[in-house]
């Protein structure tokens, strides 16, 4: 990959790792345009590497479902120079052959699936071409990462489920699922923070606050934790919303 | 007594908003602050501050204030009808407000959002980094008559009955913007189309986004099935399903799914911010090289806008005590002029 290439707006058909501008102090290293388990685990791998090298000119330095993102100090360093010094972050190895890392983190977090709390699983399911309850056991049997933070505060995207999960997102916006759900879409879950409009499919809901504004740490995942729903009922998801213990019943395991 | 501000009526939406939570991104928390930063400088350079400060944004509507100590105040952004009593006040201008005396502040009368930024501060506490209420992320709420919000303290005296010209950036217009990741998802002639159509501000909207409307056909992308969602940000030009424009602002989300066309102009973002709806917009693509030149222009904005700063001239038809100003030596007579 040229210099030049990275710096000219990205082709839909290119093929292989792209580093591209984003805004004006920012560059973007896309390993591919769809949500595939090798891009997610290439641009982890990568945000490693990039985080240990501890660039002295970023301002910030973010991991997405495919991508990282850096922000650069354009004070200290000019586009060109950054984009650069990301070439050569690149071609220090293989990203395509990367393998997950261990989480050194692992949650477990209840979830009451379907009904009110999940008001699109029997859709959804049919999409994935499984009955509503094969549906949840392959769901809660998925070792999830945390792909992503984002889109709302503490918002964790989720992935990847098994290829049937790869349903698109709904032709019309949900007008708001309420704050804990689980929605499906792209072989992801999202876990809200906040109730919301979605395009995604609510399959089911948690007590879990991904976002605790005055707690420390306010956001309590981080991308790379490992997690793993675990099938709950509707009343004992009520018991753990009344107790308005912001955990909901989580549990975090550490594996140092 | 504590320096307080009485909040007497609150238009729908009125709060806080400082510059914003700059770095926290990997919380999934975006900037938010003000909807128009431009008009916060201007602000500091009205009252001679060395940075901007926290001020009370208003969207559309203002609302009624009183303060219990004497207070210097800027009016900023969206021109609102503003009067202190019966006597209506200079907008883009600097102003002294007396206990006991009621500061109307009406509706805009082009843009969207009114400033009103109170000299000694607003001594909110600061979360996350930051004063700003960020309605999305649940930090801070919009205002409601009744509050009383503790102002800090003012120091200095001088920058009062100052103006600044007024800006043009109330109603549309043009917005330069560059290219960015998804921009190769949308063919050359989908760009192009974009380039040459003159959209409207629609009804939709708020300190996430505005949603731009046009009579032509829409501007799909060719996104591959199954794309990823990705960063954004503000000054964003998604597409949302249906193929019509959607420019995000300080409040937007972090990561989102939609295609994004390219990215306004972080100097642009005020105009877009303020489009009344109905507003006419057009978008210039400009080069990175270019997007670099401006940004560098960018960095003495306030010291721009303080050299701009000129004493307010005031119609003496509009001055109730004429007779209590000595007028020629300009020393007045016992009384800031402002009363």
């Amino acid at each position: 990959m040229t210099l030049e290439d990275a710096l000219l707006p990205a082709s839909a058909q290119a093929q292989g790792v792209q580093v591209l501008p984003f805004g004006q102090d920012g560059l973007l290293v896309r390993f591919a345009l769809s949500a595939e388990p090798w891009a997610s685990t290439a641009a982890q791998a990568f945000y490693d590497h990039a985080s240990a090298a501890a660039l002295p000119f970023l301002r910030e330095l973010l991991p997405s479902l495919t991508s990282v993102l850096f922000r650069f100090d354009d004070t200290k360093i000019s586009r060109a120079d950054c984009a650069r010094q990301i070439s050569s972050l690149l071609s220090e190895r293989d990203w395509q052959s990367e393998t997950p890392r261990p989480a050194t983190r692992v949650w477990r977090i209840p979830a009451a699936f379907g009904g009110e709390n999940g008001p699109d699983l029997e859709a959804a399911a049919k999409l994935a071409g499984l009955r509503p309850d094969a549906a949840i056991e392959m769901i809660c049997a998925t070792p999830l990462r945390v792909l992503a933070i984002g889109f709302a505060p503490g918002q964790p995207y989720l992935g990847l489920l098994p290829e049937a999960w790869n349903l698109a997102r709904r032709q019309t916006l949900n007008p708001q699922v309420p704050k804990g759900a689980i929605a499906v879409a792209v072989r992801q879950l999202v876990l809200f923070s906040n109730a919301s409009p979605t395009g995604w499919r609510q399959i089911a809901r948690t007590a879990f606050a991904p976002f605790r504004p005055d707690a420390e740490p306010a956001v309590p995942l981080r991308a790379g934790d490992a997690l793993q729903l675990v099938p709950a009922s509707g009343d004992q998801l009520r018991a753990l919303l009344e107790s308005g213990d912001p955990a909901g019943g989580a549990i975090c395991e550490s594996r140092a | 007594m504590t320096a307080q501000i009485i909040i007497h009526k609150a238009g729908p939406g009125l709060s806080v908003q400082d510059l914003g939570r700059v770095g926290q991104t990997h919380l999934g928390l975006s900037r938010g602050g003000a909807a128009d930063r431009l008009a916060l400088y201007e602000a500091a350079a009205l009252l001679g501050h060395s940075a901007p400060i926290a001020a009370l944004e208003m969207p559309i509507f203002g609302g009624v204030f009183e303060v219990s100590v004497p207070s210097r105040f800027a009016l900023t952004g969206a021109p609102m009808r503003a009067q202190i009593g019966t006597r209506a006040l200079a907008w883009n201008a600097s102003h002294h407000l007396q206990p006991g005396d009621i500061l109307t502040i009406g509706a805009a009368t082009a843009g969207v959002f009114g400033y009103l930024t109170f000299a000694a501060g607003l001594e909110v506490a600061p979360r996350l980094g930051s004063r700003s209420t960020h309605l999305t992320a649940g930090l801070g709420n919009a205002l409601q008559a009744g509050t009383r919000l503790a102002l800090g303290t003012d120091t200095s005296r001088d920058h009062t009955d100052m103006v600044l010209r007024s800006d043009t950036r109330f109603q549309g217009g043009s917005l330069r913007y560059i290219y960015g990741p998804q921009t190769g998802l949308f063919d050359a002639q989908t760009v192009a189309r974009f380039d040459h159509t003159t959209f409207t501000r629609a009804p939709s909207g708020n300190r996430q986004g505005v949603l731009l409307q046009s009579d032509t056909a829409p501007f799909p992308a060719q996104a591959p099935a199954g794309l990823a969602s990705d960063f954004i940000q503000e000054g964003d030009i998604q597409m949302t399903g249906d193929g019509h424009p959607f420019v995000l602002l300080s409040e937007c989300q972090t990561i989102g799914g939609y295609p994004r066309i390219g990215t306004v102009l972080a100097c642009d973002i005020p105009r877009i911010a303020q489009a009344p709806v109905g507003a006419s917009v057009q978008f210039v693509h400009v080069t990175l090289a270019e997007a670099d030149r401006i940004a560098v222009s960018q960095k003495t904005l306030l010291q721009d806008l303080r050299r701009q700063i000129r004493p307010l001239i005031r119609d003496p038809r509009t001055i109730p005590d004429l007779l209590g100003y000595q007028l020629i030596s300009g020393v007045s007579a016992g009384r800031e002029p402002e009363e």
